[in-house]
């Protein structure tokens, strides 16, 4: 079995969790018999190829291999992403914008035909264009090896319109992986619409929509929409191997709590405070950090200040590299309060080194973690209480390490991925 | 008709900057400077600025025949700075202090806001200064000037419980309402004590809009700023220019022609001879208080507002403040000599300062002050060298009590354990 999978990023070049997860994918899949071809915006060269071949957008002129212009674009055309919202325009005026619009983009075309389009492959300001221009080239892509896969795959809302024009394109089944939605970016009523559009998009068009989380697959039944027999969870897994713990010199000797992502929001950081707080009450043997940075870092800070608890509460700014391995080797409990988190790696990575975790139920990490502590996010009482408990209890905190240690260990992409393949043994045998 | 007044004071200080200071570095380095910064920064100051100041004040003194005079305070952070890095710039204050036209007043060692935390911690710093400035310049200070002309009814007893009978401060315009601060003014709360304030109007002048050619006045001559001395002095007795000495050649550079200015100024004053220059203790000797004044809450020479906000304005720099000052007590139990010269850098307003959230009006003179981006991270690295350091006094005052009781037990055999000895804390401990 071959797939044609989209995606946005790969180690050793990312920017957040979604090029891990696509490399535990793709060397899972190899496991389970299926090859993949990764294509991505911008690669580096320095990709592990072992267990599949990487595609450099980067480096694929915008050709049309077997069709006519305007067909391609007939079958891409919805990837123009310009303003639809023409206020005021009678049914007249709207059908010559129409036209109008269509003719620009036949024009766009025959400038960009032929040429390649570097890609950035990052999250900058012109994504949108990127998204776009990716949904084009990546036609071309499986236009270009149509005889080399049996179904496409792509990863998050990035790549949904690279995916849709490879299906008009080749007829082939599509299945698209949410790995997070807009409203796990954005509050109820704050989210980019223009994501959002796109997202639905890919879940209408796409023959099988994976979740990472039966949460997201909540949220993709309930916000988007979406057929539930079309939609299946496979949680997320990951991959330690070559990972040795680092062993670290504590430099304080208190135990130490540890927050550790983007302090936004969805994270939840101010129930982390709050819990904190209330552990300090109790005791004064203890310290706790808040690693990261993010959009909601100063109002943390200054809500901390609020509670007069700064020279027991920590915070370490964005770490990198090294220093996140180092942060978790030095603490004690690790906290994930999320908001909404559709998976939620970070309590797994935190585990693997042996910290026991405490994590919010609204979290799709907690649907398979039977070892972590788990709890409402706004419950800051309940989350008090776990942390003073793994703290002065021996007994807890050695058990939880140890049994947490041995379940992340136990959950392997090669499983993971098993489950993938029969949700496109479903689509082929249909 | 005797001549009227004028009193120069300035102010020579600079803060012991920290490094940047890591959550990873707590407990494990104690070392809290950013000295290769206070060095290049202090030898830039003093070859733009001491020095050649210092040269064209003596050249001066000398030439008016010992009719020029001026005032200077020194903190001793910048005292000990110079005594590392340029310690020419003592010689050449010492030179002036020769002359026997310049005095030298009394502040807290560590420029730092003592004042309205601690009367013991302000206590012990203020005597530590006067030792410091006796023994570099053999005179004994007798009037005292607060960091940043901070002041309040409290305040001015302290101070005068201390020995001094004048103090200098701001002329604040809510203070003052109608009043003039071109007159001796005395303290409603202590009426022996001698109020000088500052006349901000004219200090600015040459402190703040002395190269600003956008100000309708500029450029500014000797002359000029003659003519606007007699008018605002016309009824009154004693104008009062206080300043920071960074304003000659830092802040105001030598291509604005600053130090002609202060080159042609007491050649133009004396010659016109309407008034004459005093130091601040000729000052209230030549002139009887005009009237009291009531400050409950103190007052400074910072900002629009001429009050505390720009150290203690919000949760952060408060929560701070609070902290650090919260040692004082166990401090004076361990009472280490480099435990107090850390806990005194540590209390330098300017790391209160870097904290300040008032961006608006007097922001740009925040920020060209500041070496952090934001007053988030000023905050989070001071509370990160604040942490190491209430590491290094607990485990200090373990100690003490191990040793204590080691003591105890030694002395067992007599039937009366004796009196638990509090080492008393060594005055001139550095």
């Amino acid at each position: 079995m071959r797939v044609l999978m989209f995606g946005w990023e790969f180690p050793p070049h990312i920017a957040g969790g979604l090029g891990t997860a696509c490399e535990g994918i793709v060397k899972g899949l190899a496991y389970n018999g299926v090859e993949t071809l990764f294509v991505m915006p911008s690669a580096s060269g320095d990709e592990d190829q072992s267990a599949t071949t990487i595609i450099n957008a980067s480096d694929v002129a915008v050709d049309v291999v077997s069709e006519t212009v305007e067909s391609f674009l007939d079958k891409v055309k919805f990837v123009h992403i310009g303003t639809n919202m023409v206020p005021y325009a009678d049914p007249e005026e709207f059908a010559r914008l129409v036209d109008e619009d269509r003719q620009r983009q036949v024009k766009d075309f025959s400038i960009s035909y032929g040429q390649k389009y570097k890609f950035s492959g990052k999250y900058g300001a012109n994504l949108l264009e990127e998204v776009a221009r990716y949904a084009m080239v990546g036609g071309t892509i499986a236009l270009q090896h149509k005889d080399e896969f049996d179904l496409i795959h792509a990863h998050d809302w990035l790549t949904y319109y690279a995916g849709i024009a490879a299906k008009e394109l080749t007829g082939k089944p599509l299945v698209i992986h949410v790995h997070a939605t807009s409203f796990d970016r954005g509050t109820e009523d704050m989210i980019d619409s223009r994501v959002f559009a796109i997202e639905k998009r890919g879940m209408l068009l796409a023959d099988r929509v994976v979740t990472v989380s039966d949460l997201t697959r909540n949220i993709v039944i309930n916000k988007y929409g979406i057929d539930p027999s079309k939609v299946v969870t496979v949680h997320n897994a990951v991959d330690f191997s070559g990972r040795e713990n680092l062993s670290v010199e504590r430099g304080v000797k208190e135990k130490t709590v540890t927050f550790l992502g983007r302090i936004t929001f969805q994270k939840g950081p101010e129930y982390f405070i709050e819990a904190a707080a209330k552990v300090l009450k109790r005791t004064k043997n203890v310290r706790f950090v808040m690693a990261g940075s993010g959009d909601m870092m100063n109002r943390a800070i200054r809500q901390a200040a609020r509670l007069g608890i700064t020279d027991r509460f920590h915070f370490t700014g964005f770490l990198r590299g090294a220093d996140v391995q180092k942060m978790f080797a030095l603490s004690d409990v690790y906290i994930m309060p999320s908001v909404s988190e559709p998976f939620g790696i970070s309590p797994l990575e935190a585990m693997r080194t042996g910290v026991p975790s405490i994590i919010s139920k609204q979290s799709g990490a907690a649907e398979v973690l039977r070892y972590a502590f788990k709890v409402d996010f706004w419950d800051v009482d309940a989350m008090a209480d776990d942390i003073y408990a793994l703290l002065h209890y021996p007994a807890l905190a050695a058990f939880s390490a140890r049994q947490g240690f041995d379940e992340v260990n136990a959950l392997k992409w090669n499983g993971a991925t098993a489950k993938l393949k029969a949700v496109y043994e479903s689509l082929l045998n249909q | 008709m005797a001549k009227k007044s004028v009193c120069m004071y300035f102010q020579v200080h600079q803060p012991t900057r920290l490094r940047l200071y890591r959550f990873f570095d707590m407990g494990k380095d104690s070392h809290y400077y950013d000295d290769f910064a206070n060095r290049t920064i202090l030898r830039r100051v003093a070859q733009k600025c001491y020095l050649p100041m210092n040269a064209l004040l003596l050249e001066q003194i000398r030439l008016s025949g010992g009719k020029f005079r001026v005032a200077f305070s020194l903190s001793g952070s910048v005292l000990e700075q110079f005594e590392r890095y340029a310690p020419e710039v003592i010689d050449s204050f010492r030179a002036l202090a020769e002359t026997g036209c310049v005095e030298f007043l009394g502040e807290t060692y560590y420029h730092s806001l003592a004042s309205m935390a601690s009367p013991s911690e302000f206590l012990h710093q203020v005597v530590k200064h006067r030792r410091q400035v006796e023994e570099l310049f053999r005179v004994t200070p007798t009037v005292f000037r607060n960091t940043e002309l901070i002041y309040s009814n409290a305040i001015g007893e302290q101070v005068y419980a201390l020995g001094y009978k004048t103090m200098l401060t701001e002329g604040a315009r809510h203070i003052m309402g109608w009043r003039s601060p071109n007159f001796v003014y005395s303290s409603e709360t202590c009426p022996k004590l001698r109020l000088l304030l500052r006349n901000y109007t004219l200090s600015d002048d040459i402190a703040f809009r002395f190269s600003d050619r956008g100000w309708g006045d500029w450029p500014l001559t000797a002359d000029k700023f003659l003519g606007w001395m007699k008018e605002s002095a016309a009824t009154d007795d004693i104008i009062n220019l206080f300043m920071d000495y960074e304003t000659f050649g830092e802040h105001q550079d030598a291509a604005s022609g600053i130090f002609d200015f202060m080159r042609a100024l007491p050649g133009t004053v004396i010659g016109d001879g309407t008034f004459e220059f005093v130091t601040p203790s000729q000052a209230v000797k030549k002139h009887k208080p005009v009237g009291s004044l009531d400050v409950p809450d103190a007052i400074s020479w910072a900002d629009e507002e001429r009050d505390v906000t720009a150290w203690l304005g919000n949760e952060l720099q408060q929560e701070a403040f609070n902290k650090v000052y919260a040692m004082t007590e166990k401090l004076s139990i361990v009472n280490d000599a480099a435990l107090w010269a850390d806990f005194g850098h540590l209390q330098e307003s300017d790391h209160l300062y870097y904290m300040c959230t008032k961006f608006f009006s007097d922001g740009e003179v925040h920020k060209y002050f500041n070496p952090y981006d934001t007053p988030y991270e000023a905050f989070i690295n001071y509370m990160n060298v604040l942490s190491d350091f209430q590491i290094r006094l607990d485990e200090a005052r373990a100690a003490l009590d191990v040793r204590e009781t080691a003591e105890k037990e030694e002395a067992a055999p007599v039937e009366k354990a004796p009196v638990k000895k509090r080492a008393v804390r060594k005055k001139a401990a550095k």
